[in-house]
């Protein structure tokens, strides 16, 4: 009987082996259990996969992770969070789902762990700390340690700009060198400038920005210019109170430099445009600027083609009111409907490490930590990081309230409405938009 | 004994095995016979079916929201109803919705039909050509969604290089996703490549259904080939046909995943038809309430027209 139960697990286990049953976990899930890990498809999402291994080998609890495409993220993680799923024990969730996880009673409240286990929150940089963890927002109330900090900046052929016929042409053309841009009047400049030019026997074209439709993609883009003309979600000193600071003769100004970058400058067939299709349009030679996520920065670093010597960073320009840039980044929580909370607080707590942030930013991942980003050899540390401190201190957060989606389709429809398909003024665009917003906020029985 | 059938002998084993249960079977009435076995399906049918359409009808009237399950709810009587039928966003999508399901079903009927009726004419390699134009219809709408999405890139898409040869316009001088005017004729071209041969096959099936002595007879009064397709083909292939255009009607009218994925509803909401609004609703706003009431106006738009079409469609199979 020993014998046969013997062949049969030895069987099994060739079984399984065969099967594959078992990919993606690590050799310490027989040792213990095993906890999931939910973020986007991406290339952090390997870094971590990577950092993840030390938790294993120290703790003994297994590690899976589910990744989805960034087109879907949203959609299958919110589905999940709110069909009460114990698919993910944790999540990094998008900074504008937090309103709502909170609220919902989605994520752990981290308050009482973040206390027992000596995690300070002023140990991160503050936007982070406001945007990846707290709500209500400007509140002691934390739902996700900051995980993954991001921004929109941009990239440029520095190759292009160094090249003799290009500084002298521009010269020409502008009366003052080509470099990097440091107002939103100069990069449109730049951009026209390469716009159609012949760079090597190939057309290529001036830069690719966020315009796609389906998702967040042309608000994550436009805000970049609304921000940096003056425009604010509502009345610092009443909130939601929106009419004046969403549709402000700034912002009116900031929608319609937007929409003439887009009809100026950028490829042809590039009314749909995102995250990667801005990869693909820098990858492959077409554009001289490209308006991206910073987490994107080390992979295009590292591209044969375009990485390198040839590629330059530098941080969303100024405009007339200002600076500012678009926050991006995730911060990591405990799902409450988790079955394993004591191993995924485990897991924050070992997260949450100075030596384990130290690497998680080596291995090309977006540290939030202080301890990190303050160090004075940072800013050297890689060829954008300098420019990434100086995001991470000028950044603005679209709306975080549980309403978060409603308001998003509203700004998206409104913009694309008007930027690509051009429909009204842009006058008309934010004015609708304030109208959207003020009956969701009304729905929500928000008082204004 | 020896002469029994297979089955009966199966069958007769199992009574002499379960006398007691071969009685009580033998005790039952064909009618209840008959009700345990559409029982099962009946079950399903209510419960993956009808109980789903009346807790939609239910939540239609509320406010309740689906990622908001602990946020009371309130009953608010026809407010959604009356809040859906009087948004202009929603009458401009149920527009781009009428204009995508009118031309799409004329294209792919007339030009279904003119294949079916060339493919009926028996030549040598129509097999092999059906064959050919039956392909898109193979495909999954993703697939064709994300390569035609290629095929109408402007730089290297092939379909704006063709548009060019035959033009002389440059390719990259105009782009049929991005575009206002061009992207609702962009989204009818791909469905009606696709689904053009659906059409041609039905209409096949209503060619090939017309007897031959119909014809001879017609030959015999000399009539000519114009008449014949007038006053033969045309009747006879007729309830073929509408049946085919009701099939690509309901279908093109909840039409989703292809239009999703050509253009997004996009540019501005120039090509989001009426799917596209009720799934940004339901799933991204989770106006789950709201949601449920606009997919209510849908299925009794498209349950209305269906029964006012299958009547006159009826009346023609009746002549």
């Amino acid at each position: 009987m020993k014998r046969t139960m013997k062949t049969l697990a030895v069987s099994c286990g060739a079984v399984a082996a065969a099967l594959g049953v078992g990919a993606g976990t690590t050799p310490a899930q027989a040792q213990g259990k095993t906890i999931t890990l939910c973020w986007a498809a991406w290339d952090p999402a390997n870094a971590l996969v990577e950092l993840s291994k030390d938790f294993s080998a120290k703790s003994g609890i297994g590690m899976k992770f589910e990744f989805v495409p960034w087109t879907n993220y949203a959609d299958r993680f919110l589905n999940e969070l709110n069909s009460h799923g114990s698919l993910c024990d944790l999540i990094i969730g998008d900074s504008q789902w937090i309103g709502g996880a909170a609220e919902n009673g989605q994520y752990v409240k981290l308050n009482d762990f973040f206390k027992k286990e000596g995690i300070s929150m002023d140990d991160y940089m503050p936007a982070t700390v406001v945007g990846y963890s707290e709500w209500p927002k400007n509140t002691p109330n934390y739902w996700a340690l900051p995980a993954m900090g991001d921004a929109v900046g941009w990239t440029y052929r520095k190759d292009w700009f160094a090249r003799p016929d290009v500084q002298k042409d521009f010269k020409a053309k502008y009366g003052r060198e080509i470099g990097v841009p440091k107002t939103l009047d100069e990069l449109k400049d730049i951009a026209q400038f390469f716009q159609g030019r012949d760079i090597d026997g190939k057309k290529v074209y001036g830069a690719s920005i966020y315009t796609e439709r389906g998702s967040e993609g042309i608000t994550m883009g436009v805000s970049n210019y609304l921000y940096d003309y003056g425009f604010k979600y509502d009345d610092p000193k009443k909130p939601y109170a929106m009419d004046g600071f969403v549709n402000s003769p700034g912002a009116v100004k900031g929608l319609e430099a937007y929409k003439e970058l887009y009809k100026c400058c950028t490829p042809p067939g590039a009314s749909n445009s995102y995250m990667s299709e801005g990869l693909d349009a820098f990858k492959s030679g077409q554009v001289a600027l490209q308006m991206n996520f910073f987490a994107f920065f080390p992979g295009l670093y590292k591209d044969p083609n375009v990485g390198g010597d040839k590629i330059g960073f530098f941080v969303n320009p100024a405009g007339p009111a200002g600076q500012a840039t678009q926050l991006g980044g995730q911060g990591i929580s405990v799902v409450s409907y988790s079955k394993n909370q004591a191993e995924a607080l485990q897991y924050i707590k070992w997260f949450s490490g100075g030596d384990v942030q130290k690497k998680w930013w080596a291995l090309g991942g977006y540290s939030c930590a202080k301890s990190v980003l303050n160090d004075p050899s940072f800013p050297g540390s890689a060829p954008f990081a300098k420019e990434f401190l100086q995001s991470m201190g000028m950044v603005v957060d679209f709306w975080a309230e549980p309403s978060y989606a409603q308001l998003l389709q509203a700004e998206q429809k409104r913009v694309h409405d008007y930027v690509v398909a051009d429909k009204g003024t842009a006058q008309e665009a934010l004015d609708g938009l304030v109208k959207d917003w003020k009956a969701i906020f009304k729905e929500e029985g928000k008082k204004f | 004994m020896n002469e029994l059938s297979a089955s009966s002998r199966i069958t007769y084993r199992a009574v002499m095995v379960r006398p007691g249960l071969a009685r009580r079977i033998r005790g039952l009435s064909d009618r209840m016979l008959a009700w345990l076995f559409i029982t099962p399906t009946i079950v399903l049918l209510l419960a993956i079916n009808i109980f789903p359409l009346l807790w939609t009808i239910y939540l239609s009237f509320t406010n309740y929201r689906a990622n908001r399950a602990n946020v009371p709810t309130i009953w608010l009587g026809a407010d959604w109803y009356q809040s859906i039928l009087t948004d202009p966003d929603i009458w401009a999508a149920m527009q781009v919705t009428a204009h995508f399901v009118i031309w799409t079903v004329v294209i792919e009927t007339v030009l279904g039909f003119g294949l079916a009726y060339l493919i009926d004419k028996k030549f040598r390699g129509h097999g092999m050509w059906t064959t050919i134009i039956l392909l898109p219809m193979m495909l999954s709408p993703a697939v064709v969604g994300n390569f035609w999405t290629f095929l109408y890139q402007p730089q290297i898409g092939l379909f704006n290089y063709v548009v060019a040869f035959f033009t002389g316009r440059a390719a990259s001088s105009f782009q049929m996703l991005g575009d206002v005017t061009l992207s609702p004729w962009a989204i009818v071209i791909v469905d009606a490549w696709m689904w053009t041969p659906y059409v041609m096959l039905i209409c096949l099936a209503g060619l090939r259904s017309i007897p031959d002595y119909i014809y001879e007879a017609a030959e015999v009064d000399r009539a000519s080939k114009w008449r014949q397709f007038w006053s033969i083909t045309l009747p006879m292939a007729l309830p073929f046909i509408m049946l085919a255009v009701l099939f690509r009607g309901i279908e093109n009218f909840k039409m989703f995943d292809m239009v999703n994925l050509l253009t997004g509803g996009g540019p501005g909401s120039t090509t989001e038809v009426a799917s596209i609004t009720l799934k940004r609703a339901a799933f991204e706003s989770w106006r789950t309430g709201y949601s449920s009431a606009f997919a209510i106006i849908l299925f009794v738009t498209v349950f209305g027209l269906a029964n006012i079409y299958v009547k006159a469609l009826n009346k023609v199979k009746s002549r």
